[in-house]
């Protein structure tokens, strides 16, 4: 061993104390899983088919003139045993005014059966402008707005229009992004989920 | 004379007409400053990082018609701004509330910095302790002893002249 290298020459080290690199660390950690855990939810993207819905309940209050079952609100659970349509929309969105036409048709189609059960979640809108969109295109299955997007977020949908479709047990069976072609299109989807 | 009056029969309902227009919109004497004003603290999730005041898409408009219309009907800043968490949830705010999980974007930030600060200031201290006691046998050696501590190839000529003296 040379003689500059004998630990007897160098200098005295002096390091950060024991505690202060535990809380470095610690803090580093947490951060990052923090960011790993928002990176890994931001790369999830919408709720697939198969996922239950049950684990996201929600209770949606309804605008004023709408009703589910005598009620000014509605909730997920309590919609188990019917085909559930959820369709998210905004009065800003040029392509839901595409569908809005095509899904009153459907609702109306299957509303008098009692087995489904459509429900317009206004996604990020004005009041006022909602209220003259529901006018406009005469949709009267029961619509309200997404308090907190809490629904929006629960779903991660990516945009509007976005429409799951849900059996009788609360599982997501299809996932429409964009909007629909045609009537034909979402009672064909309905159809399916009826006849299992 | 006729035709006059029947203009200015004209000229008096279009101008009544174009009232009606201002005020059927809602807040006509709430300037665009004011709207901003509370707009440049918002954040449509929309258009994410773009503030609401400067946002052109069509939501965010609609947001403005809506600032626009709460202050016509008096409504304070701080009321419309909790109107917008109710409805859109706090991420909206440019500034998250000092509460829960969002504590930790007001804690997090500088108490990196603080440790940064402590980290580079003993850093800083070591080297300088480091070269204090470098410089000291050097400031009393010769010229020619402090070109051999620097220079490699001077201490492999050094370290080559004592063992050619040790072989003597």
């Amino acid at each position: 061993m040379t003689e500059e290298n004998t630990p007897k020459n160098s200098p005295q080290k002096r390091g950060m104390p024991l505690w202060v690199q535990i809380t470095v660390w610690s803090v580093l950690v947490a951060l990052l899983v923090v960011v790993f855990m928002g990176l890994q939810r931001a790369q999830e993207g919408n709720v697939q088919t198969g996922e239950e819905t049950g684990k996201f309940d929600f209770t949606m209050p309804l605008f004023e003139g709408y009703y589910h079952e005598g009620a000014q609100e509605i909730s997920l659970t309590d919609l188990r045993g019917k085909i559930v349509v959820l369709n998210f929309w905004a009065s800003w969105c040029v392509t839901c005014k595409d569908e809005a036409v095509e899904l009153e048709e459907a609702w109306r189609y299957y509303q008098p059966d009692g087995e489904v059960v459509f429900i317009g979640i206004d996604y990020v809108d004005t009041e006022p402008e909602a209220r003259v969109y529901l006018k406009r295109y005469d949709i009267t299955y029961p619509n309200g707005p997404d308090m907190g997007t809490k629904i929006s977020q629960a779903f991660r949908i990516q945009g509007v229009p976005e429409t799951y479709f849900l059996d009788r047990d609360g599982v997501v069976k299809h996932v429409q992004l964009g909007p629909f072609q045609s009537t034909a299109q979402i009672m064909s989807i309905i159809d399916a989920l009826l006849a299992e | 004379m006729k035709k006059l009056n029947i203009l200015t029969l004209f000229i008096i309902l279009l101008s009544l007409f174009s009232v009606n227009t201002v005020a059927a919109q809602g807040g006509g004497d709430i300037s665009d400053d004011e709207v901003n004003a509370i707009a440049s603290e918002l954040f449509c999730p929309v258009c994410e990082n773009t503030p609401l005041d400067v946002c052109e898409t069509q939501a965010c408009k609609q947001w403005r018609e809506l600032i626009r219309l709460k202050l016509s009907e008096g409504w304070t800043d701080a009321e419309i701004k909790q109107y917008f968490v109710d409805n859109y949830g706090a991420r909206v705010l440019a500034e998250p509330p000092k509460e829960g999980f969002n504590l930790l974007v007001y804690f997090v930030p500088p108490a990196i910095i603080l440790i940064g600060a402590v980290i580079l200031f003993r850093a800083f201290k070591e080297w300088k302790n480091d070269n204090g006691e470098k410089d000291a046998p050097i400031t009393e050696a010769s010229p020619k002893s402090t070109r051999e501590t620097s220079n490699p190839k001077d201490d492999y000529l050094a370290k080559f002249e004592e063992e050619l003296r040790k072989r003597e």
